[in-house]
This record gives C-alpha cells, sequence and structure tokens, in this order.
C-alpha cells in the first residue's frame, strides 16, 4: 500500500495536480509516526510512512493546508473523509484546494496496548499473518495483531469513503459497529455509580488540552478556555469539579458535529476514554432525532442546527434525568 | 550492603508509613502507574516509571500562593503558607531523581522560591535502580546512570532482594530508621543484575544521541535554524510534552475572585499555549514554530546558558511516548544538530 501511495503521490505532484502531499512520517522507532507534507519525490522515498501504526488523522490540518498556495493531496483513511467531509459542511475547508486520495484503513495499532503486555525496549513490529513479532533489546516478543488494536479501531464504524477524488484499492461499507455497547453499559448504571465513574476517569486529567486540539470538530480561532477574556478561562480549575465540567462542555459544543473518530482518546496521555462522552451524545440524537451520521454527507441539515415540529420535547431531557 | 528481601516489601512500607506519610509507584486501574499515597496492602508498581513525573511532589501543577480578603476599603493579606509534613518518595527512577537537581536549580537559586523549598526540605528520596529500560529511554545522554541513581538513599534489586545505599544524611538516617527489618546481603547476584542494565542501556536505540553539539554557546546558529518550521509544522498545541516532562518548570500566576476576596495562585503553564507569558502588549511568540522553539531552546541552549552547562532534560522519554503526534526532543535533536 505504502509503495501505491508514493507513487500516486509522485504522479500527481509530477502533473501539476498538487504541489504538496500530506501524510506520515517515520520516527525512531517502529510506531512514532509524526503528521508531515511533503513537498518532493526525494522526500516522499525517504520518509513517507504508511503502515499499522499510522493512525493519526490528518483531516484537521486540511483546514489551515487548504489556505496556502495550490492544492495539496491527502490520503484519507475511511474514517478521516467523515471528519473532512464535516469540516466542509462547516465551511471549515476549501474542497477545491485539496485532492483527497481515499485508502484502505485500519485496523491500525496502539503502541500502548503492546507495552501494557509489559514489552519493553521495542526495536521493530511486523504483522506476520496477524501475529505480531516483536524484535525487542530483551529478545523476540509475540502477541497476537487485535489484542494490540487502538480501541478506535476496534469499534470501527464504516470501511466506507465519504468523500474522496480517487481511491487506491475498493471501497468498504458502513460497518454494524459495536459501538454503543459501553454507552449502554454506562446507561445502565445507577446515577451514582456513573457519576463515580466518571469522576474516577476525569480526576484524572491534566489539561493538557491534547483532546480538544486534535479534535477535528474543535476548529474556533480562539477557544473560550484559551481567552483571558472571556471570563471562563481556566489554565487551572477552581476544583476538581470544574476540571471534570471542561469535558462535558467541549462534548455539548461538539455534538452533532463529531464523527467519532476517535482521536481523543487515542492522544489523551492519560487514558481517558472521552469518546463514551461523545458517543452518548450520538446515541442519544439517534434515538431523540433519528440515525444521523455527522460528516457522512455535506448537505443534509443536522438534528440540533434544524427545527422540525415533531422534534421530541425539552421535557425529555428532564425525564431522561430523574432515576 | 544491606538488604531486605522482596517479599518482605509489605513490612518495609508498613515500617516506613508508620512514622511519615510514604509515597510508592502503584498501578492504576488502566495499568499506568502513578504515586500514590501508601495505604496497607498496596503493591509496588513494576512499572518501568510513572505516567506522570514526580516533579508533582515538589511543583504541583496548582497551588495557592497568598489569599487577600477585602473588607471595605481594607485588604487582609493571608499568607497560606503551612510547613509541609514529612515525606518518603520511593522507588524514584534515575532520571526522575536528576530532574529535582534541575528544578533546585531554578526553584532555590535566589530569591528562593519558599513554597518549593519546604517541600523539597521535608522530603526524603528513595530512588530505584532500573533493571529493564525502554526503548524510549535516554538518561544516558544527559551523563545519568540508570543503574545507580542518585537522590538521598537509593535502592537496587537483584530479584529477590532490594539492596540500599545512603547518598547523604537524610538517607543514612532513612535506613537507619528502618535498620531492623535490613540484614547485610551478598551483593554479587546484584553485581549481575547491574551489569546486566548497563549492557542493555548500550544496546537501547537512542544509547548514542549525544548532546556534544547543543550547549549555551549555540544561540544563534540554532534559534535562526532553518528547520523549526519542519519541526513545528504538526505541532497540535496541546501541553502534553510539557506537563509530563520531570523538568519543565513553567508557571502562571493568576487571581480567582472568590467574591469575597482574592485567591492568587500558580499553575503550570506550557510554553506550548497561545498565551504562554502574554502580557499588555500582546504575546511575543506569535506562531506556534515560536513556541514550540521556545520549549527546545529552553532545554537545549537557554538552561545550560545559565547553569554552567546542565541540560534541562533528563531523557527520561514519556514526551516520546505520549505526544500525540510523536513529535519530541530526540527528533528535534537529531534535526537540528550543527556538527
Amino acid at each position: 500500500m505504502q509503495e501505491a501511495m508514493i507513487n500516486k503521490a509522485k504522479q500527481l505532484l509530477a502533473d501539476g495536480t498538487v504541489n504538496r502531499v500530506i501524510g506520515w512520517k517515520r520516527g525512531e522507532f517502529a510506531y512514532d509516526i509524526t503528521p508531515a507534507v511533503f513537498e518532493s519525490a526525494e522526500e516522499l522515498d525517504s520518509e513517507f510512512v504508511y503502515d499499522d501504526f499510522t493512525s493519526a488523522n490528518v483531516s484537521k490540518y486540511l483546514v489551515k493546508e487548504c489556505k496556502k498556495e495550490g492544492r495539496i493531496l491527502a490520503f484519507l483513511k475511511p474514517c478521516d473523509t467523515y471528519s473532512f467531509n464535516q469540516l466542509i459542511k462547516e465551511h471549515r475547508v476549501v474542497r477545491e484546494n485539496v485532492y483527497i486520495v481515499g485508502i484502505p484503513g485500519g485496523p491500525k495499532l496502539d503502541a500502548e496496548k503492546i507495552k501494557a503486555k509489559g514489552i519493553t525496549g521495542i526495536l521493530g513490529v511486523k504483522n506476520e499473518n496477524y501475529t505480531l513479532k516483536i524484535d525487542t533489546v530483551y529478545g523476540e516478543e509475540t502477541m497476537p495483531f487485535y489484542e494490540a488494536i487502538l480501541d478506535k479501531c476496534a469499534s470501527c464504524k464504516s470501511k466506507k469513503h465519504v468523500v474522496y477524488d480517487e481511491l487506491i484499492g475498493e471501497d468498504g461499507d458502513v460497518l454494524d459497529s459495536n459501538r454503543f455497547d459501553m454507552v449502554e453499559k454506562l446507561e445502565n448504571m445507577s446515577a451514582q455509580e456513573r457519576y463515580d465513574f466518571w469522576r474516577e476517569q476525569l480526576s484524572k486529567c491534566i489539561r493538557c488540552n491534547a483532546c480538544r486540539n486534535v479534535c477535528p470538530a474543535c476548529t474556533c480561532e480562539k477557544c473560550v478556555f484559551d481567552n483571558p477574556n472571556s471570563g471562563v478561562e481556566n489554565k487551572a480549575p477552581a476544583d476538581s469539579f470544574e476540571e471534570n465540567m471542561f469535558h462535558i462542555i467541549r462534548a455539548f459544543h461538539v455534538a452533532g458535529r463529531c464523527t467519532d473518530c476517535g482521536e481523543c482518546s487515542r492522544v489523551c496521555p492519560q487514558n481517558i476514554p472521552l469518546h463514551l462522552l461523545n458517543r452518548k451524545f450520538i446515541k442519544d440524537i439517534n434515538s431523540l432525532y433519528g440515525e444521523y451520521q455527522a460528516g457522512e454527507d455535506t448537505t443534509s441539515r443536522a438534528p440540533l442546527n434544524d427545527y422540525n415540529k415533531d422534534d421530541c420535547e425539552a421535557s425529555i431531557v428532564h425525564e431522561r434525568g430523574v432515576e | 550492603m544491606l538488604k531486605i528481601s522482596l517479599d518482605k516489601l509489605d513490612k518495609l512500607f508498613e515500617a516506613i508509613a508508620a512514622s511519615q506519610t510514604l509515597y510508592i509507584p502503584a498501578d492504576r486501574e488502566d495499568g499506568a502507574a502513578e504515586y500514590r499515597k501508601y495505604e496497607s496492602g498496596m503493591k509496588l508498581s513494576n512499572k518501568l516509571n510513572t505516567l506522570r513525573s514526580a516533579k508533582d511532589f515538589f511543583f504541583p501543577q496548582t497551588e495557592n500562593l497568598v489569599d487577600f480578603k477585602m473588607e471595605g476599603k481594607n485588604i487582609d493579606v493571608i499568607d497560606v503558607r503551612e510547613e509541609s509534613e514529612d515525606f518518603v518518595i520511593f522507588g524514584v527512577r534515575a532520571c526522575d531523581a536528576r530532574s529535582f537537581t534541575i528544578l533546585d536549580k531554578v526553584f532555590l537559586a535566589e530569591p528562593v522560591d519558599s513554597y518549593y523549598k519546604n517541600r523539597r526540605d521535608h522530603s526524603t528520596v528513595v530512588t530505584m535502580a532500573c533493571t529493564r529500560p525502554a526503548e524510549t529511554c535516554f538518561c544516558g545522554t544527559f551523563g545519568i546512570d540508570a543503574s545507580a541513581p542518585e537522590g538521598d538513599a537509593a535502592c537496587f534489586s537483584d530479584g529477590e532482594n532490594l539492596f540500599f545505599e545512603a547518598h547523604n544524611e537524610k538517607g543514612q538516617k532513612f535506613i537507619d530508621s528502618i535498620s531492623s527489618l535490613l540484614e547485610e546481603g551478598n551483593t554479587s547476584k546484584l553485581d549481575d543484575v547491574r551489569e546486566k542494565t548497563r549492557d542493555i542501556l548500550k544496546k537501547l536505540p537512542l544509547a548514542n544521541l549525544s548532546t556534544d553539539n547543543f550547549g549555551g554557546d549555540k544561540l544563534n546558529e540554532y534559534f535562526n535554524s532553518d528547520k523549526w518550521g519542519e519541526l513545528s509544522e504538526s505541532c497540535l498545541g496541546c501541553g502534553t510534552c510539557t506537563f509530563v516532562c520531570p523538568t519543565c518548570q513553567c508557571y502562571d500566576i493568576k487571581d480567582f475572585n472568590t467574591g469575597h476576596g482574592i485567591k492568587r495562585f500558580r499553575c503550570w503553564d506550557s510554553c506550548m499555549y497561545s498565551d504562554f507569558t502574554k502580557m499588555a502588549h500582546g504575546n511575543p511568540r506569535l506562531t506556534q514554530l515560536e513556541r514550540f522553539r521556545q520549549r527546545f531552546m529552553h532545554k537545549l541552549v537557554y538552561f545550560p546558558a545559565n547553569n554552567n552547562g546542565e541540560f534541562g532534560c533528563v531523557g527520561c522519554g514519556r514526551c516520546l511516548s505520549k505526544c500525540p503526534i510523536s513529535m519530541n526532543i530526540v527528533k528535534v535533536m537529531k534535526a537540528l544538530e550543527v556538527k
């Protein structure tokens, strides 16, 4: 796949379709991949990588990249296309300035899951028939591929590309995923259990803002939480409850716009399952307003931006909140 | 060397905790290790390192500095400082132990930061030698020996026993306080373990990373390097690297209006943030390139310039594992280096 992508990129650079390519760059180890922009065939040959660890969603970078001179080639995985489509819908990207080549997605690997098995000193990771052969300074280790995949890939919602100029490989289908299982489990908890669950998770937050900064739905020029004049800027919270509120407020802000790309949880240095907040909103929107997938299209009106006479009454929120 | 059998660790922790507060690295439910206040039955984590660094003990993420209470035209200034209790941090790794030396240079230089000093004075740091370093480790780059950590006292495991070594008066006092549990032990197996660890350290992928071409005299060539654009291109501007870093020491001071007065507090700040060092006239670092450059120039050039050549990094590798886009000081050093 990597070779086909490099060849495609070189061809599109050579024929002038694009003047830059956004993709992923090799790191020091097997897994530390950095999103990067490439401008020449030489750079592509020496540094471009697409493998089991290239999980970062590059859609958000296109908000800035599409404002630069010329057109950029973006390789988008199925989940990334939903993010990009949503950005088109919100007029955050200039579609014509991005040439999209859809590529098959994951499942991608999570280096943290390999390390969690006690495997360390990792020098190389190879996938042989879905068994990972891991070369380490302490000797070779193996583990099943599927035990090391990212959470977001374990509940993949779609293998379909919702926006592209061309595809490498065949397009897939929307999947019947298990992504609401954990949300249901939380819903079935007592209010106290649920409260305790979230207090424990959110109290781990170190307020690094990685979840917000990576989120393709968070594209405000200046976040209120970064603006000293907003009155709610909080580099440090007044108490631990206020800290917890940040994530709840953020989830509300992206409700109906979050495509469930899972980047928030992938980047959280404290392993907080932030995507569960977003999925709760997605599940609620589905049940209250009918099935809706943010990023699926660029024209429909989003449930929370639309009014229908048969919309559920606001009181339903109140009723559901009482146990 | 004095030792205790590893299966008697519980007794050791009980004994320490009986006289002062003890913190040990323990596993969270999600498997990550963090320092926790010892309670009976708590198990020492066997993870290489804690997710958050040990700097939190001396330089917490937030802390109140002073209160102002207003009544009419009268303002009372209330000193909120309290004498810290004595505490022991057990199991600190060599990298984090060195980070305290670096933080000391900042907070204990004149004018001394009394908040920091208070906690530092009341602490005993008991380090633990590494036996299974990770690929992300590069403490050796900064002259740190993971098999011989600093700290007030150090301990070394040979897989069966834990051996103790005092480095100063405080450390000796600590060992004396638990001496009834210790016995003299043979270190021949330990010597093998340490030799093995040193071999592994040499084989780590970053073992040859060198600071030779960095330092206080490299200001202009690195500040003006044309590499910063490419390096900072995909930086998200989050604070992960700075907040998991054991040596990042920047903070912001803010006033919180309680309605009856002001609580003046300080909290960790990150040079990656858009309002970092924002002043009345605006922000001196306008784009992510300048903010990104600040972090690495600080560690590799400014800090050694002001501290007799000491670098502001200990090679713990936390930023290497935690940066959402895997950009880090190692990649910066390799890209930037002018020989």
